[in-house]
């Protein structure tokens, strides 16, 4: 209980102290929000987009087979399928289509692919939520696509997915394997590339190297490869995420230096008078340790709240300047809250714990001088 | 009782501005007087003051405070005894700025962890005695001299102290609030208080309640009446 | 009341928020609504066997990063000047870098 009472009264002195310089202590803590905000919400923002990449690739195919004709990516004839199925360890193979279609009217990309179950006929379309927002179908709710010999088809939109999709279906218009020949001309033997379930996960680079043998003009793209491409994503090393970081780590060192650099005479004055006024050196340092403390927890909660709340509950909008790009098709980004608490915690401890140690340290001196001469040097 | 054998206090030792500020100090001091020490300035009785009230450590001698050696104990403990038993009123106050006289009287009580209720009642106690309640919740820098000084005599005696010790109080007084001062200090030695007051003013030495006074020049004592 | 009470209370305050947002808030039961679209999701996933995040739909090779060929980089210049913000975003996967 004497604890808490000494606590409080350091607390309430601190407090006191700061806010007779209520300007200068007001920007250091908003800027020092600011900076574990921006942190935080890098860390938010990449832990969530890799979750949805984890769990996007624990679906994914364990292998795509693409053929290149003349270093391009080229169709793929299915009857390479037939004979790869008999192929030990290949539990199966499936002709995907997928290609891209560019709208003019709405300067935007998608990605078209067949689906088998498109039970509402072959004349619609489920679309992802980033083509009903930026196709301007003019309230008709039917995409006209030109096809490959220049007639118009007309696709009703049965279905739009949800935004919690986005991240993998944004861009998607998802026709039926017929729709997807007459867009397109692709014949019926051919595939965009084929996807593959292996039994065993440890053979497919043996298996990738049986299907070249037998097939050279095919690429195998393994499904340890798709996990490494995404591995990568806004990884600390990538430009941009270094920008952000280099800048917030050069203003922690700034507001370091200028603390470190000493006690202004006003501050060594007050501590000089406490000294005689019969406050030891661990007091002077406790009330010390707090007043760092004070404005650096502070900071650290409301930084990272409002980093979490930019992120998870408003879609992260000052990334999306950065990862827009040229793209007109941007995915509502519904991130599923999760937090990497090893992560946080290591924020907190390099901004909360050194803030409190450079403003003990420049008071050391002082702290320690006898009361006598604390009082010769006011 | 506090009792000084042999004290000097010499600063910047070894250095060229190597200075003296008393030497060979033998003094005893009975509980329950009003001392007062005088001497022109550069006498050593502000070194004098801070000696006895455990603010700075002499370079030779013994010190006894209520028959305990305080001499060489470690600063923990002597800042614990320093607290509880001396009460310093300094020349310029030196009342912390932009904080009401009420938080600065609790300030030296801080470290203790008193039921902050409690403290402040304390303190509003110790202000109505020396009838500056009202000022309570002001701040320090719109008080006048003397009401600044009776702060800061209230913040001397937040701890309980046996010992007053004030470094030329009347300084920056007039001749009425001098002897208010004077009133004030006769007051606390009814109570029980021993006070001890450094001052080159007449009025202090001369004045009826004084028990004891002491000269010093040059950092020694040259006679006592 | 008191300065330190005050600052006490609202620490507390954002420390339990903190802690509310962080493990509570994910464990929340989702409305019937989000439980049905993430059903949804990964019905997509599975039938068109999925491979790539649609973060970046400026070009086909930044539409679909994984199924890009060696030479999509360097399409437009051998120096592949870099004109999409994705370039710094998305480092190319170790193996790339390896030298055989």
């Amino acid at each position: 209980m004497k604890w808490l009472e000494r606590q409080r009264n350091f607390i309430d002195f601190t407090l006191s102290s700061l806010s007779r310089r209520k300007g200068k202590n007001a920007a250091l803590m908003l800027v020092y929000t600011l900076l574990v905000f921006v942190i935080s919400s890098v860390i938010f923002f990449t832990q969530a987009i890799r979750r949805e990449a984890e769990a996007l690739l624990t679906s994914a195919p364990d292998m795509i087979l693409q053929r290149t004709v003349a270093g391009r990516h080229d169709l793929i004839p299915l009857s390479y399928g037939e004979k790869i199925k008999t192929i030990r360890g290949v539990k199966s193979v499936q002709g995907r289509l997928w290609g891209y279609y560019y709208h003019p009217a709405a300067h935007s990309n998608y990605t078209v692919m067949a689906a088998d179950d498109v039970t509402s006929g072959d004349d619609t379309a489920a679309v992802g939520s980033g083509v009903a927002r930026t196709w301007q179908t003019a309230g008709d709710n039917t995409l006209y696509m030109k096809a490959f010999d220049g007639k118009v088809l007309g696709l009703r939109i049965a279905k739009v997915f949800s935004d919690t999709t986005d991240l993998v279906a944004a861009d998607l218009i998802v026709v039926s394997r017929a729709t997807f020949g007459r867009l397109f001309g692709i014949a019926g033997t051919l595939a965009t590339d084929l996807a593959m379930e292996i039994g065993n996960q440890k053979e497919s680079a043996t298996i990738a190297l049986k299907i070249v043998q037998l097939y050279p003009d095919t690429r195998p793209i393994l499904r340890e490869e798709i996990l490494r491409t995404y591995a990568a994503i806004f990884d600390w090393r990538s430009g941009y995420i270094i920008v952000l970081l280099s800048g917030t780590a050069l203003a922690f060192i700034i507001f370091a230096w200028d603390k470190a650099t000493g006690l202004s005479a006003e501050e060594k004055i007050e501590i000089g008078v406490l000294k005689a006024l019969g406050w030891d050196t661990s007091d002077v340092l406790l009330m010390k340790f707090w007043e760092g403390t004070v404005i650096s927890l502070t900071s650290f909660l409301l930084g990272v709240i409002a980093g979490y709340l930019h992120v998870f509950f408003a879609s992260a909008p000052l990334f999306a300047h950065a990862l827009k790009g040229w793209a007109i098709l941007y995915p509502a980004f519904k991130l599923t809250p999760a937090v990497n608490a090893f992560q946080i915690g290591t924020l907190f401890f390099f901004t909360v714990v050194p803030y409190a140690i450079i403003t003990i340290i420049p008071a050391w001196r002082m702290a320690i001088t006898e009361p006598d001469a604390a009082m010769r040097q006011i | 009782m506090i009792t000084l054998a042999n004290i000097s206090k010499t600063f910047n030792a070894g250095r060229q501005n190597e200075f003296t500020a008393v030497k060979g100090i033998n003094l005893s001091i009975a509980m329950n007087t009003i001392t007062v020490l005088k001497g022109p300035s550069g006498s050593g009785k502000t070194t004098l003051l801070s000696i006895i009230g455990c603010m700075a450590r002499p370079t030779a001698g013994r010190i006894t405070v209520q028959e305990r050696e305080i001499t060489s104990l470690p600063e923990r403990f002597l800042t614990e005894i320093r607290r509880n038993t001396f009460g310093f009123v300094f020349q310029n106050f030196n009342l912390i700025k932009g904080v009401t006289a009420l938080e600065n009287v609790m300030f030296p009580a801080f470290p203790a962890g008193l039921r902050h209720a409690e403290l402040q009642e304390r303190a509003m106690r110790l202000l109505e005695k020396l009838k500056i309640a009202s000022k309570a919740r002001q701040n320090v820098e719109s008080l006048s001299g003397g009401e600044q000084q009776r702060t800061a005599i209230a913040r001397a005696l937040i701890n309980e102290p046996a010992v007053i010790i004030a470094d030329e109080p009347t300084a920056h007084l007039d001749t009425e609030l001098s002897g208010e001062f004077m009133d004030t200090m006769a007051g606390l030695h009814a109570e029980g208080k021993t006070i001890l007051i450094a001052s080159h003013d007449p009025l202090m030495a001369e004045s009826e309640n004084t028990h004891r006074v002491i000269e010093l020049r040059d950092g020694q004592i040259i006679g006592e009446h | 009341m008191r300065n330190s009470t005050l600052y006490i209370t609202a620490t507390a305050a954002a420390a339990v928020l903190l802690c509310f947002l962080f493990f509570v808030y994910p464990l929340l039961p989702r409305s019937a609504v989000t439980e049905q679209e993430r059903k949804e999701k990964e019905h997509l996933l599975q039938s068109l066997h999925i491979t790539d995040l649609c973060l970046f739909t400026e070009a086909s090779y930044t539409r679909h990063l994984s199924q890009a060929d060696r030479f999509a980089a360097f399409q437009d210049h051998p120096l592949a000047i870099e004109h999409f913000p994705s370039g710094s975003l998305v480092s190319p996967p170790d193996s790339f870098m390896e030298r055989q």
